[in-house]
């Protein structure tokens, strides 16, 4: 095991590390949003907002996010969208998880106890004050579980990204592999960042999941 | 939006044909490996001495917490390396199908932990022995809540296929990307593969749907 | 034909659930501060039936009226979504199941109401608050969560909650049917009160000796008709119909 190669490469590693979670966190947050966006859209009385919603979760998790990014950053200049690589991997892996996190919500809050909605309807409280203040305090303990798996599949694919030229983890592994032919060294040191940063997630959604589900 | 134009695709129709199929290819094979090796994985965690278990376990592991774009990569440079010089074709199903095993045996396992352990003692007070008990009572009952979450890695390993592309397998993305660098029309051959893909997921889910309703009518 | 004279009226009221029909046809009034216990077997439609009248369950031909306002009015999106609201803060129902909401303290669950749909400044929902748990007797669990209370006192503080709304009339679909027979009475006691102060009530239940403390008239249901209602020595001493006599045979031992 050649031990000099991984002191040598490990601080490119450690700065591709560093964009693989710029990545991750901005794709996450952009996810969420979007989530957000699509769920309120589900819960609508609008027929139409319903639909848009049901046919953007179908499309996104019913096609490759690899695709998707190539649509993105390769297709985009075709339609007036001119994006850098990390942009484009934002935006990609961003409007691809927030499918699954719009699932992941919603299921936790078809997962409340339905007298809950019942008891606030009772009393006179109508559908969005009854979401509001009953159903979403409710759900949100239910889906940190959920979500925290999302986080941790987007950390992964984030390694996509490396095909449209973004310097991350694993575009830097690639490199360094296919220069050194040591694949067995090289993976170590990429997949303890990789784990490093999986595991660190499912520590947090552990803490928070016992800090507030538990109740 | 300036100068699309999908007819420029219908030219290369036999081309994305032929990628398709290796798709189809791709996933099949990986399927099958990956649903084996699943099964001897789950057996292994579940019934082996610790010891034997234990490498599993640690492949799982690292399995689970790394891209599979990254094991894609080591498997193919790495094949290489150690001698074995098979085509990319053969890393790719490889790659594929370790990786999905792990997550079947992860499904596996968690479906024959779940049968209720009552069952176990009903079969052996009737005298069973472990292995006929394992056959006749557990096996059954764990095959039922199996099924779905399985299904599930079936069509996330569909869509998966699309990363061998970036080893040099030919097959619809890849097929894909050499019209593109003929047309310079990324656009309409993506939405095309995105389309097919689509499609291909469909086809899938209704497959598996209608097995499911299957296992649940064999009551 | 809306009479101001009752308070409750449903008139013919149907409803199926696909094939099975589960309500054929229910007539029922009740007047202000009448007691009216509904008992029957299980699949008799009297939990249905008390559903409708706040239009948790939606029936499918028939009337429902309180206090000469029409409940099920044919109204569709907005329109009906505020009318059902003003009219659901007009009666209260009480759940088998409490359905207390678990993030909230006690006190909160009950001003929740007030302080959103009636506009209650905090302080006065405190007060407000305070005076109803006084009155179901559990004062001192004021910032407590419901994961906390028994069964009984969850009960309770879920009458609480929905008299904080000053309905004009209270619905209680099997209120004791899930808890612990120790923990009945006390509910129970809460409701005699309520009855006392001339609280217009309707108690789908199937304790039949509290229907018969509490009622002013007992409805028997069955297979979704009524079969039978008078006063509860009537009922409950001598019933008239055979299939009345089989169900009190084997129930008049509950309680």
């Amino acid at each position: 095991m050649d031990l000099t190669l991984i002191q040598r490469t490990f601080p490119f590693f450690l700065e591709a590390a560093w964009i693989t979670v710029q990545i991750s966190v901005l794709a996450l947050l952009l996810g969420l949003l979007v989530a957000f966006v699509l769920v309120a859209a589900r819960l609508s009385t609008v027929f139409l907002f319903r639909c848009l919603a049901r046919i953007y979760v179908s499309v996104f998790r019913g096609t490759p996010c690899l695709v998707q990014l190539f649509i993105i950053y390769f297709g985009g200049p075709q339609i007036g969208l001119e994006l850098e690589p990390f942009a484009a991997g934002v935006i990609g892996l961003g409007l691809n998880i927030a499918a699954y996190m719009a699932e992941s919500i919603r299921g936790a809050i078809s997962n409340v106890d339905p007298g809950q909605e019942e008891a606030a309807r009772s009393i006179g409280f109508g559908r969005r004050q009854t979401l509001w203040l009953v159903t979403l305090p409710q759900a949100a303990k239910l889906m940190i579980r959920p979500l925290g798996v999302n986080a941790v599949a987007l950390i992964k694919g984030s390694a996509l990204v490396s095909t449209i030229s973004v310097v991350e983890l694993s575009y830097t592994a690639q490199r360094f592999i296919s220069s050194t032919y040591k694949p067995f060294e090289i993976f170590m040191v990429s997949a303890l960042l990789y784990i490093v940063m999986v595991y660190s997630v499912r520590f947090v959604v552990d803490y928070l999941d016992n800090r507030f589900a538990a109740r | 939006m300036q100068g699309l134009d999908l007819s420029i695709v219908t030219p290369y129709s036999e081309l994305l044909a032929t990628g398709l199929w290796w798709t189809v290819v791709m996933f099949v094979s990986s399927s099958i490996l990956s649903l084996l090796a699943g099964i001897a994985f789950a057996l292994i965690v579940l019934y082996a001495p610790k010891l034997m278990a234990l490498p599993v376990r640690f492949i799982t592991w690292l399995l689970m917490g790394t891209p599979l774009l990254l094991q894609l990569y080591v498997i193919y440079y790495g094949l290489v390396q150690v001698g074995i010089d098979i085509p990319a074709l053969g890393a790719g199903i490889i790659g594929l199908s370790l990786h999905f095993a792990v997550y079947n045996a992860d499904v596996i396992r968690a479906g024959v932990v779940s049968v209720d352990p009552g069952q176990i003692e009903g079969a052996r007070s009737i005298g069973l022995s472990r292995g006929q008990t394992q056959r006749y009572v557990i096996v059954p009952q764990a095959l039922r809540s199996t099924i779905a979450p399985l299904g599930n890695n079936l069509i996330v390993l569909l869509k998966d296929t699309s990363l061998v592309s970036i080893i040099g397998i030919a097959e619809l993305v890849y097929s894909a990307q050499l019209a593109v660098s003929e047309t310079y029309s990324p656009f309409e051959f993506y939405l095309t593969v995105a389309v097919i893909y689509y499609a291909a997921n469909l086809v899938l889910e209704v497959g598996l749907h209608l097995l499911e309703k299957k296992v649940e009518m064999s009551r | 034909m809306n009479s101001e004279k009752f308070m409750v009226e449903v008139k013919g009221a149907r409803k199926a659930y696909g094939a099975l029909e589960v309500l054929k046809g229910i007539d029922l009034s009740v007047s202000r501060g009448q007691i009216v216990a509904i008992i029957g077997p299980s699949g008799s439609g009297k939990s249905t039936l008390l559903r409708s009248i706040n239009q948790l369950e939606v029936l499918n031909d028939g009337e429902i009226w309180l206090e000469g306002e029409q409940v099920n009015r044919p109204l569709k999106g907005r329109a009906y979504e505020q009318h059902i609201n003003a009219v659901r803060q007009q009666m209260g129902m009480v759940f088998q199941h409490f359905n207390l909401f678990p993030h909230l303290t006690v006190f909160e669950n009950i001003a929740l109401g007030p302080i959103k749909l009636k506009g209650l400044s905090k302080k006065a929902s405190r007060e407000l608050a305070m005076e109803y748990l006084s009155k179901v007797g559990l004062a001192n669990k004021f910032d407590e969560y419901p994961s906390r209370l028994s069964g009984g006192q969850k009960q309770r503080v879920a009458i609480a909650r929905a008299l904080a709304m000053q309905p004009k009339v209270m619905l209680f679909d099997e209120a004791t049917s899930a808890l612990d027979p120790e923990l009945v009475e006390e509910v129970n006691q809460v409701m005699k009160q309520l009855a006392a102060e001339h609280m217009t009530m309707l108690i789908v239940t199937h304790e039949m000796r509290f229907a018969g403390e509490v009622a002013d008239r007992i409805v028997f249901m069955d297979g979704g008709v009524v079969v039978e209602e008078g006063a509860p020595q009537d009922i409950l001493q001598n019933p008239v119909h055979e299939r009345t006599r089989s169900f009190l045979k084997k129930h008049l031992h509950d309680r």
